[in-house]
């Protein structure tokens, strides 16, 4: 473990959240409980408690509150945090569109969770990719040190000039989020060089320079407005490969090429794509099975990397998503979207692993063997399910 | 229109702009000011829903270019200071 | 030009510009013009959707000469609150934050951000403008509609007699909340209101008032008897001028002789289809209210 440098720790996932916002120096946090997400919010108030992160904290009441609250304060000009979790991601919906509307640089946690009903506090992705078309970059964490690494990240991201775009930071719950792993905890001076001073961009509420923030935008405008955050979207990409790399020289971690992470993919026969902590089992999978098999980890499902992945995914034997929720109706979103940047491409879809219905190596072994018999091509195969 | 200028956000950074927004258009009726009637008692400032009445060296300044005719400084003067006339009867 | 120099009552600084698209005789867009008045220009507003938002901000441009923001209906007070606690992260607690929401923003969808921010004890002045229903959608009933007023999803009929509910009195709500000045003021006493905003404003912690603001095309009256429908609900005893200190209940203006319900009621649409009944029923509540806030007073 000498790699990951002198200060290493043992924690879990909501530690390594709550640690970057520490590092980071965030000035405003606004969170309201939720399972898998609690601990972050309590981590934060004790690290405020003990002096050791000078920060406002918001005991909002709900989550709608708690994103409402921290647009309030971007606004004012200030670096914020919050966190949130399933039912209170949902809650938060209509004001995720604000945000991003408002080119707010503001950083969220989300430690993804099943939604009702039936109500399930376990792990899938079905919150987080249900807000995929609010705007927000979206980046998907493997590891905890992935977790601390993205959130410190995420704000260089975020409050950069060409971006100014609110970015979620998603890390499956419980797997990762009250799972023990070694993090190496990088110097709090370096990180603050590394995010550098908090300079509001394009707004500011202050009596000294007047602004008006949040208008009416009616149809000679508002889809100005709207193709203008598309473009932003479109900058991220090459935002998040900078910091990615600037991240690399100042840290001596990266994550892929920021946006999508390739494993054993250069000789494979197939291809896995998948996001979030399932993919630490497909490299096992590959490590200890499959070496026929490549990995490719959607990090950034938002800006959705789909040209780099359609190159990876060309000739191969069978490739194959795996989602860890549904569009009901339609084909699952992760395959979606692949297809529609490989349409020549034959992909298969599976659905595995909702409400934290575990995905085992056997499970990804399933997954594999649906690519190879080249099924799951116009319906998803669900893996491990009893009906 | 074709002149808007797109800010990141949909910011506006000219406060007051809306006076680009000529609202005098929409009157029916025009508040005419008897300044020899009137007692300087600033009623007809006070309760403008549109700051169009302001003060001046004598009495009042009734501001056209944005008064919609309401009739609020008519009703409210306490000595009818103040006679709605329609605009087609202005001369 | 025989005309008398002019006394102004209240500060001349107008910090809502003109060209703003309220109704001619907007009750709303007075109380915001004479509220900004007593918060001056160094103040940040945060406004909820409704007719306020709506009329004031047409992209490009504002009729705002102070920061402004709006984010969704429901959450003014959320946003304020995040407001607040940034400006005391940067050290500009100088700096006054103000809340313009109508009666649907704040007792009915804003309810739950407004009573998290007034338990958590936010210092910001919340101003609801009360115009009893919601106007911006075209004048349906909320929780704040006065009993018997028709609106369009409480239509007088031979069934219903127009809303069935009574008001919801929010500011005794806030009192409840230990909010420590919560005020009712109304845009036809703007003196008493601009003194309420002041107090409002030097008040540490939240302060809330609750204005009632006439609206010509949602009451039905014609537009240039904003002023006199506001004088005739305070002087009938409809609408109650008071304020609530640290608990301690005032009225501020007491009608010299409170006249019948019925000559605010007839002037309006809005009561045109009450019955003598209606109307003495209606006088009944208003006699209670009154007595309530009669024994209030000898209280103190």
């Amino acid at each position: 473990m000498t790699e990951l440098g002198p200060d290493v720790r043992v924690i879990n996932g909501n530690y390594a959240a709550a640690e970057a916002v520490r590092l980071v120096d965030v000035d405003v946090i606004a969170a309201y409980p939720i399972t898998p997400q609690t601990p972050i919010v309590e981590y934060l108030s004790e690290f405020i408690a003990n002096g050791e992160l000078d920060a406002e904290f918001i005991h909002v009441e709900s989550e709608h509150s708690a994103i409402s609250a921290v647009v309030g304060a971007s606004a004012t000009g200030v670096r914020v945090f919050t966190a949130t979790a399933s039912q209170g991601l949902a809650l938060m919906h209509e004001v995720l569109f604000i945000a991003s509307g408002l080119r707010l640089p503001i950083v969220m946690a989300v430690a993804n969770r099943a939604l009702s009903a039936p109500i399930n506090i376990w792990c899938d992705h079905s919150d987080t990719v249900a807000q995929r078309d609010t705007c927000w970059i979206q980046l998907y964490c493997e590891s905890n040190q992935e977790i601390l690494d993205t959130i410190i990240q995420a704000y260089r991201i975020a409050e950069h000039e060409d971006v100014l775009l609110p970015v979620m930071v998603c890390f499956d719950g419980f797997t990762l989020s009250h799972t023990l792993e070694p993090v190496a905890i990088p110097d709090e001076e370096r990180v603050r060089e590394f995010v550098g001073e908090f300079e509001p961009v394009h707004c500011r509420l202050d009596p000294e320079e007047p602004m008006t923030i949040g208008p009416v935008g009616g149809p000679d405008c508002y889809m100005e407005f709207k193709k203008m955050q598309h473009e932003a979207m479109e900058r991220a990409r090459e935002v998040i490969g900078e910091v990615n790399r600037e991240f690399s020289d100042a840290f001596g971690r990266s994550y892929g090429d920021g946006l999508v992470e390739e494993y054993n993919t250069e000789d494979a026969d197939y291809i896995v794509i998948a996001m979030g902590s399932v993919c630490g089992t497909v490299k096992h999978v590959i490590d200890e099975e499959r070496p026929d098999v490549g990995l490719v980890r959607v990090k950034a499902y938002r800006p959705f990397p789909g040209d780099r992945i359609a190159e990876i995914i060309q000739d191969r034997e069978g490739v194959v998503t795996i989602d860890r929720t549904h569009s009901y109706g339609a084909m699952p979103p992760l395959w979606t979207d692949v297809k529609a940047h490989a349409p020549d491409v034959e992909v298969s879809s599976t659905i595995a692993g909702l409400g934290g219905r575990d995905v085992r190596p056997e499970d990804v072994l399933r997954a594999i063997k649906v690519a190879e018999e080249g099924k799951g091509t116009d319906e998803p195969v669900w893996i491990n399910v009893n009906v | 229109m074709s002149e808007m200028e797109y800010t990141i956000g949909a910011v506006i950074k000219e406060p007051g702009s809306t006076r680009r927004n000529k609202t005098g258009r929409w009157r029916v009726f025009r508040p005419v000011l008897d300044e020899d009637k009137c007692v300087g008692c600033a009623r007809c400032f006070m309760f403008c829903p549109d700051g169009c009445v302001r003060p001046a060296e004598d009495a009042f300044k009734i501001d056209y270019e944005y008064c919609k005719g309401c009739g609020i400084c008519a009703k409210v003067c306490p000595v009818d200071a103040i006679e709605m006339v329609l605009e087609e009867e202005m001369e | 030009m025989s005309g008398r120099k002019p006394r102004l009552p209240i500060p001349k600084e107008e910090l809502l510009a003109p060209g703003h698209r309220a109704c001619a005789g907007c009750g709303s867009a007075l109380c915001v013009r004479l509220c900004l008045k007593a918060l001056g220009r160094n103040t940040i507003v945060v406004t909820s959707t409704g007719c306020i938002e709506v009329t004031t901000t047409p992209y490009p441009e504002t009729a705002w000469e102070v920061p402004w923001i709006h984010v969704a209906f429901e959450n003014a007070a959320a946003v304020a609150s995040g407001v607040e606690r940034a400006l005391k992260a940067l050290d500009r607690e100088d700096v006054t934050v103000a809340v313009f929401s109508g009666d649907g923003g704040t007792v009915d969808i804003g309810f739950q951000a407004l009573s998290g921010m007034a338990e958590r004890g936010h210092n910001v002045v919340y101003i609801c403008y009360d115009n009893e229903a919601y106007m911006n959608t075209g004048v349906q009933r909320s929780g704040a509609t006065p009993p018997y007023a028709a609106t369009t999803t409480t239509p007088a009929g031979k069934v219903w007699r127009g809303e069935m509910r009574p008001k919801k009195d929010m500011p005794r709500i806030m009192v409840d909340h230990g909010v420590p000045y919560v005020a009712t003021a109304c845009i036809s006493h703007p003196q008493d209101l601009i003194k309420k905003v002041e107090k409002a404003k030097e008040t540490d912690g939240p302060a809330y008032i609750h204005v009632l603001c006439p609206c010509p095309p949602g009451w039905g009256y014609d537009s240039s008897e904003t002023v006199e429908i506001g004088e005739l609900a305070v002087d009938t005893g409809m609408w109650v001028l008071y304020e609530v200190e640290d608990g301690e209940f005032r009225l501020t203006y007491r009608p010299r002789e409170r006249k019948p319900v019925e000559e605010y009621l007839k002037r309006q649409k809005r009561f045109q289809h009450l019955t003598e009944e209606e109307i003495e029923e209606i006088q009944r509540m208003v006699d209670e209210q009154w007595e309530e806030l009669e024994r209030l007073e000898r209280e103190r």
